[in-house]
């Protein structure tokens, strides 16, 4: 398996292997590079958050991390096994460990709110229909949605779906969350809601989160550490408080909002 | 286009278009068999997804009655009218019967119930699954350790492939009813002779080949529509692409196998 191959092998050593290691990750679509050659390391129980311009190429990351896409080059290792060279059959297996919540919502629209967080616990656990239930009042109260269960995805707002996206991700209660942009679009209290249940889950020691945000006020508040990608390249990582006071001045006119002059790919 | 300096001939040209629209091709054959493997691969797997398999079965059977019963009763009436005059011609009226039924049963009501089919159903599923995979939502099933094949594709093709029996046979029973209707109604043929010439060359075989083709049919149409839907890109102008494909793909793809079905195994 993984620890055959030599670069993996750093990766198994010592006592604590991370939970998600990426290893010089390339993406090209259509002629772009939007992945050159990203490195990561995510341990246990962290809470990673990655920021960076709009089309950075952080949602592609994310993607590479859970195998919806498949790299150029590169590779994505969760708990020491190699995703990106598992057959079919073995990375659906590795997903089981995940839950995602999508820029986007992604919700099924051929089912209603209840059916869109009720489905992994109905794929992949033996819940009766009353725990179920139970389980996706639990997790909408969670994000302060209530008596939505009836309605259809269609109804609902922009905000209103990506909290029920973000209960669906966290249902099974899995060991890895990928959050892309879970506060993007909502308001500052709602936001701070979604902030506070991810600090809560940082509690448990035992998930793993790696968000993508633009907020800096909410990445401060949910990080362990911070990443800076741009263009396609991981340029700083740091715990947040060491992130505020890094010199580069990217980061810094990016921590302002202030304009920078950036060379488009 | 590119900004090379040196003009390329014409030649160079046409061939690059060749050899890309050779490429294209080539893909396509290969996701559509890309598809068809995966759905065989997992149709026997667990979970199996019984609520779902009926919602499909209803939505491509029971939803299609109507289309395709028509269809099929109005070609049985044209098919009368038309070979009853012809034949008169030379006094062979009493075969109109014969001819309706062993047409019908071979080739309309199979091809012709497939090609409504493939535009009512082989649509749809292109559309579905396209805008599944356009809002994410096939990425989404990835992502909760589902393989979309099985959960999307699977009860779709086997429901399509497993209908289109059945609703040939309603077709085979309509259309010849229609043609009935027309020559005995309205040409004024023997009912009794009719009726027994309707069934007096018409073999067990030329019913059972007409469903074996509607079940390959249906099979191939479900594939290409959940081929053109699971690939599809560019947003929603993307998913109108792959709707118009599936059935222009599919439709094409239906005649031209129904000739070899016809010409190698019956
Ligand atoms: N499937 C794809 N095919 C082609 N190009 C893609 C695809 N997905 C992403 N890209 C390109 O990759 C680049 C990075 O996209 P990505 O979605 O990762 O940005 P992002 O950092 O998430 O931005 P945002 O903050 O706006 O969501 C963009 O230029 C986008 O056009
Ligand atoms: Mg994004």
């Amino acid at each position: 398996m993984a620890n055959t191959r030599g670069d993996a092998g750093r990766v198994e050593q010592g006592g604590s292997a991370p939970k998600i290691a990426v290893i010089d990750l390339w993406k090209t679509f259509a002629g772009r590079e939007v992945l050159r050659g990203i490195n990561l390391e995510v341990d246990a129980g962290e809470s990673f958050v990655i920021v960076g311009q709009s089309g950075a190429g952080k949602s592609v990351l994310l993607k590479h991390l859970i195998g919806l896409i498949a790299p150029d080059q590169g590779h994505v290792i969760i708990d020491g096994e190699d995703l990106t060279n598992s057959d079919a059959a073995r990375s659906l297996e590795i997903r089981r460990k995940f839950g995602m919540s999508f820029q986007e919502g992604a919700l099924f629209d051929s089912m209603d709110v209840l059916g869109n967080i009720a489905f992994p616990l109905m794929r992949h656990t033996r819940m009766s229909g009353d725990e179920i239930a139970a389980r996706v009042r639990q997790c909408l109260a969670l994000v302060h949605l209530e008596g939505v269960e009836r309605k259809a995805t269609s109804e609902l707002s922009g905000g209103m779906r990506r909290r029920v996206g973000f209960a669906r991700a966290i249902a099974l209660q899995p060991e890895i969350l990928l959050f892309d942009e879970p506060n993007t679009g909502l308001d500052p209290i709602t936001s701070g809601v979604i902030d506070g249940v991810i600090v809560e889950m940082r509690e448990h020691l035992d998930v793993t989160m790696v968000t993508i945000t633009h907020d800096m006020k909410s990445a401060f508040r949910i990080a362990d550490r911070i990443a800076m990608l741009r263009n396609g390249q991981i340029i700083a990582t740091a715990r947040p408080e060491a992130f505020r006071s890094l010199a580069d001045p990217y980061i810094q006119k990016f921590l302002a909002g202030e304009p920078v002059e950036e060379e488009v790919a | 286009m590119s900004a090379e300096a040196v003009p390329r001939s014409p030649w160079t040209a046409l061939f690059e278009r060749i050899g890309r629209h050779s490429l294209n091709v080539f893909e396509e054959v290969g996701r559509f068999f890309y598809i068809l493997y995966n759905t065989i691969h997992w149709t026997f797997r667990r979970p199996f997804d019984i609520r779902e398999w009926v919602r499909q079965m209803v939505r491509v059977g029971v939803d299609s009655i109507p289309v395709v019963g028509l269809t099929a009763m109005f070609t049985g009436m044209v098919m009368a009218l038309q070979t009853y005059r012809g034949f008169a011609r030379f006094h062979a009226e009493g075969f109109v019967a014969s001819v309706v039924s062993l047409s019908l049963t071979r080739e309309l009501a199979p091809v012709l119930a497939s090609l409504m089919i493939a535009g009512r159903i082989g649509s749809s599923l292109a559309a579905e699954l396209g805008t599944m995979r356009v809002t994410e939502q096939i990425d989404a099933l990835y992502a909760m350790a589902t393989e979309p094949i099985h959960y999307l594709v699977v009860p779709r093709v086997g429901a399509t492939t497993l209908m289109l029996p059945p609703l040939v046979a309603i077709a085979n029973g309509l259309g010849i009813f229609g043609g009935y209707g027309i020559a005995v109604g309205l040409m004024g043929a023997n009912p009794i002779m009719y009726w027994d010439k309707t069934f007096q060359f018409l073999d067990l075989n030329d019913v059972f080949s007409g469903l074996i083709k509607a079940a390959v049919f249906g099979l191939i149409l479900s594939v290409t529509g959940c081929t053109k839907g699971f690939f599809t890109t560019g947003g929603a102008e993307g998913v109108g692409r792959a709707t118009t494909s599936a059935v222009v793909m599919g439709s094409v793809v239906i005649l031209v196998s129904d000739f070899f079905l016809t010409k190698i195994l019956f």
